[in-house]
């Protein structure tokens, strides 16, 4: 395991890197043809890091979480989990599901509603065998502020609000004890007063216990809200990575910028036109260039560089903590 | 808690109790079907095999309905109303244990096949479809042929030719079950297939079963009687033997209607307490149908 | 003059277990070209205010008040009227893109439908109008063609779009129209739609739960909360300065970016959405208010001034509005 040692060279010393996706590439048949939906990811989560995974729907970011989570298989490279590669034989896949949990957007769907709030929480550990059922349910309903405790477990979630649902959702993840959370969305549906609750959460976790999370969503506010990190994602790869205050208020990358420039209350607009590209043809050269403004605007022929934008391929960003960004023209001021 | 969790259960079937009782025509059936069952289960403490002696009849052949025999009697001089009374005791035996084989069967080849995908579901399917086009009422009649005719024989006969319906129609609800949120969070959970299957496809489709359950029942009754007719049965009184044997001894040029009309009218009245039953329970259960209705 | 009036609009639900009501009372006033923004939350009342304009409402819905379309009481008119109004005059873009399009109908035979049910045109004169509206939607004129299937989730609200504008109306009613749509394909939708009412004075009530998006938008902005409107005013100085501690909890869910205040420190309400069968005393705001006095428990107060064409409904405006 001598890439382990490398790569945890790179990343930056202070966190201990708990998960990380290497060189990771995940395919689907679609239609006669193949799919990339993740085609070469390195990215990786410190002990107590949330990250941001932000990018369009169809970009690759569910997909990719639902392979940390290994509820998908790599088509090539690996899920590494503390050190050790992700193993796929069913006894160590369910060891590995109590120390990674999901969270997903739909609270309404990801509750069963023939099932009682108790039952829900109560699911993690009956899987696992784990002892002292009651408690643990309380203590996990408590945790996700659902107090007190008692007056949810016989409740059935359409009995519920949706803020509340989510509560109950995320409690049944906390009720296993894990150490990273993949949250996909976790508050897209949610009403908008509500939002900043469950965000809070998930700070309050991270501090209460040293939750790590992976959040997916397609709101850069989001990311600005609570996250340390933030991996933009675009037609299955990750265009430009970094701390938070780095990326979205100095992007470098022009997806990025474009994403932050639509944002309301932003200055100027660059609104890119078209749809996101289909991942079963993702174009030669820099995977953006046929939409990307910067060469359209022909600042990337000023600098010599469109020519390589058009067939030169960048190379897999590595999962380090420092801003990067995988553009030929940024590489120039850089 | 547990005693909390009891109440939640009684207060759920009292709902359901409730909304089923709106349900007009299916409550007559229920009411219809009730009589039957009771009256088959209490036969013995009345009659016994006696009735469908025919050394022991107690009437003249071919005997009008009078007030000895208000349904008549038969070439032997059996009182026809004693041999429905009788013969409904094999003829729902039949009919539950026939329906319950099927939907077992059913039951267990849907949710596979919904739940495991790749080639164990396509073969189960294949296996399915193969069953299906197979014309199930010369199947019958073979099997229960080849096994010789014993009750047993019968049950197993219709259950193992009636099932693949049920299969499909399980299949289908399992695969929209599967494709729910929730599933996605139990095996994020760590939940194998089993867990799965039994915790959360089966609760969800039980109440389709159950509908399905009462349809089948109705439609075994029909599969034993057509058998009985076309000569395969288990030697045993029942509604559809006493077809055949009214066929066989001539009640029609003899003019005994009672002779057909009563065992016919009986198989009429208990399938058709059983699909009313049955289409009631789809209606309460299922929340599609009953958006529609509302 | 203004081409839509509310006046005391309400409206009740009727259900099995007692009487819900979605909308209690309001006045709102849209100027022709104008655009109007109505923000809130699920069950705040805005989508049924929406439907409630073309009469659009299921028939356990009671209707009160008046609803003044260019003078013409809409809960008034005959049904003849009433068909004419709709689309002709005012049109509605639904939200969810997917299912408000026919599956198995050609776009183009879909966008020319109302121009034949409102008997404007003969097919040539329709097929010319569907390559102009899909055009003025920023769509190739060979997508007339193609099935709903064959577009993207954007392609799809702009054709929504296309279809409202058929009759030319003049006045647009937008339900939460970039809902579900990706952050670049709502620029591009948004963009759209305010070319649109910019070019054809067209005017435009839009309903979303996204404060943000609303002001960006439009010009006016009203805030719901639990069927009532609790703040009104022009849409920047209503999103930046808000009056109404709702307003304020809705404006900071949606963090500028860059902005050190909010960095690590989302922001929400305790508390959750009110259910309207069972509403709260007094303010109905008050178990949520960050901000709430005693007196807000029994007291209900309605809208205040609170400045150059400012209403807001909260006691602390009142209280500043009489110190003046």
């Amino acid at each position: 395991m001598i890439e382990t040692e490398t790569s945890s060279d790179t990343v930056d010393t202070a966190h201990h890197t708990l998960l990380e996706a290497r060189d990771l590439h995940v395919e689907f048949p679609s239609r006669g043809r193949r799919a990339r939906a993740v085609d070469g990811v390195n990215l990786s989560i410190g002990a107590g890091e949330i990250v941001a995974l932000v990018g369009e729907s169809g970009c690759g970011k569910t997909t990719l979480a639902r392979t940390l989570m290994g509820l998908e298989r790599p088509t090539s490279g690996s899920v590494v989990y503390d050190g050790t590669a992700l193993d796929y034989r069913s006894k160590a896949l369910k060891a590995y599901r109590k120390i990674v949990q999901l969270v997903l957007q739909d609270p309404m769907g990801s509750l069963n509603p023939r099932h009682t709030v108790y039952e829900a929480v109560a699911e993690g550990p009956r899987i696992h065998g784990l002892s002292g059922e009651r408690e643990i349910v309380a203590e996990a309903l408590s945790r996700a502020g659902l107090r007190p405790p008692e007056r949810f477990f016989l409740r059935y979630p359409h009995e519920l609000s949706g803020g509340q649902r989510q509560r109950v959702v995320i409690a049944g993840a906390l009720a296993l004890n894990p150490k990273v959370l993949v949250a996909d969305e976790p508050v897209a549906s949610l009403d908008a007063s509500v939002r900043g609750e469950i965000l809070a959460l998930l700070l309050k976790l991270r501090a209460d216990l040293g939750l790590s999370a992976l959040v997916v969503t397609h709101d850069l506010g989001l990311a600005w809200n609570i996250a340390d990190r933030v991996a933009v994602m675009y037609l299955g790869r990750i265009v430009e990575s970094g701390p938070v205050e780095q990326v979205l208020t100095a992007p470098r990358h022009p997806y990025t910028q474009a994403l932050l420039s639509v944002l309301p209350e932003s200055p100027e607009r660059i609104v890119l036109t078209g749809e996101p590209p289909d991942p079963t043809r993702i174009p030669g050269g820099c995977r953006f260039h046929a939409r990307c403004q910067v060469l359209a605007s022909g600042k990337a022929a000023e600098a010599g560089v469109d020519a390589k934008c058009r067939s030169e391929l960048l190379d897999i960003l590595p999962a380090t903590a420092a801003a990067q960004a995988a553009c030929h023209y940024a590489e120039l001021s850089a | 808690m547990s005693s909390v969790a009891t109440s939640r259960r009684r207060l759920a079937f009292s709902r359901f109790w409730g909304s089923f009782r709106q349900e007009r025509a299916g409550m007559a059936g229920l009411v219809l079907l009730v009589v039957a069952v009771v009256l088959a289960l209490v036969a013995p403490l009345f009659i016994d095999d006696s009735v469908t002696s025919v050394v022991r009849a107690t009437g003249k052949p071919w005997a009008a309905p009078s007030l000895d025999h208000p349904f008549g009697t038969d070439e032997s001089g059996r009182s026809i109303l004693l041999m429905v009374w009788w013969g409904s005791r094999t003829s729902l035996l039949i009919g539950f244990l026939a329906a319950l084989l099927s939907i077992v069967i059913g039951m267990v080849v849907g949710i596979a096949a919904g739940h495991f995908r790749g080639w164990i579901g396509a073969v189960l399917m294949r296996v399915t479809d193969w069953f299906l086009v197979l014309p199930s009422l010369i199947t019958a009649l073979v099997l229960a042929a080849i096994l010789g005719g014993s009750t047993l024989t019968i049950i197993m006969a219709i259950g193992v030719t009636t099932w693949p319906s049920t299969a499909r129609l399980i299949r289908a609800q399992t695969l929209s079950v599967e494709a729910r949120p929730y599933i996605e969070r139990s095996k994020a959970l760590g939940g194998g297939h089993w867990h799965i299957t039994t915790k959360h496809v089966l609760p969800n489709v039980a109440p389709l079963l159950l509908a399905s359950t009462t349809l089948e029942v109705a439609s075994a009754i029909v599969t034993e009687s057509t058998l009985a007719f076309l000569g395969v049965s288990s030697n045993k009184t029942s509604w559809g033997t006493m077809l055949r044997a009214s066929y066989d001894f001539g009640a029609p040029t003899k003019g005994a209607w009672w002779y057909i009309l009563i065992p016919g009218l009986c198989i009429l009245a208990v399938v058709m307490a059983f699909t009313l039953v049955g289409r009631a329970l789809e209606a309460v259960l299922n929340p599609r149908l009953r958006k529609a209705g509302a | 003059m203004s081409l839509l009036e509310l006046d005391d609009l309400s409206v009740t639900y009727r259900i099995a277990s007692g009487e819900v009501p979605a909308v209690r009372g309001v006045s709102l006033k849209l100027d022709s070209g104008a655009a109007l923004g109505v923000a809130g939350e699920s069950g705040s009342g805005k989508s049924t205010l929406a439907m409630a304009l073309l009469r659009l409402l299921p028939r356990d819905a009671r209707v009160g008040g008046r609803i003044l379309l260019d003078g013409d009481d809409v809960l008034a008119m005959k049904w003849g009227r009433l068909r004419a109004v709709r689309w002709a005059e005012a049109s509605i873009v639904f939200q969810g893109a997917q299912h408000g399009l026919n599956p198995v109908q050609r776009i183009g035979d879909q966008i020319a439908e109302p121009l034949f049910v409102h008997g404007q045109a003969d097919p040539r004169q329709a097929r010319k109008r569907v390559a102009e509206l899909l055009e003025q939607v920023g769509m190739p004129t060979w997508r007339a063609r193609s099935y709903p299937h064959e577009l993207s989730g954007g392609q799809r609200q702009r054709v929504m779009i296309a279809m409202a504008l058929a009759c030319s109306p003049r006045l647009i009613i937008a339900d939460e129209p970039t809902t579900a749509l990706d952050v670049m394909v709502q620029a591009q939708v948004l963009t759209l739609i305010k070319e649109l009412i910019a070019e054809q004075s067209i005017s435009l009530v839009m309903i979303s739960h996204d404060l943000s998006v609303l002001a960006d938008v439009c010009d006016q902005l009203a805030v719901m909360y639990a069927g009532r409107v609790v703040e009104n005013g022009p849409s920047r100085e209503v999103f930046h300065e808000a009056k109404h501690p709702y307003t304020r909890a809705l404006a900071a869910a949606f963090p500028t970016v860059g902005d050190p205040v909010s960095r690590l420190a989302p922001k929400g309400l305790g508390g959750d959405p009110p259910d309207p069968m069972d509403l709260p005393t007094g303010c109905s705001f008050h178990p949520r208010c960050p901000v709430a006095l005693e007196e807000c428990a029994t007291l209900d107060v309605g809208l205040w001034p609170a400045g150059d064409r400012r209403t807001a409904a909260c006691v602390h405006v009142r209280a500043k509005e009489e110190a003046s």
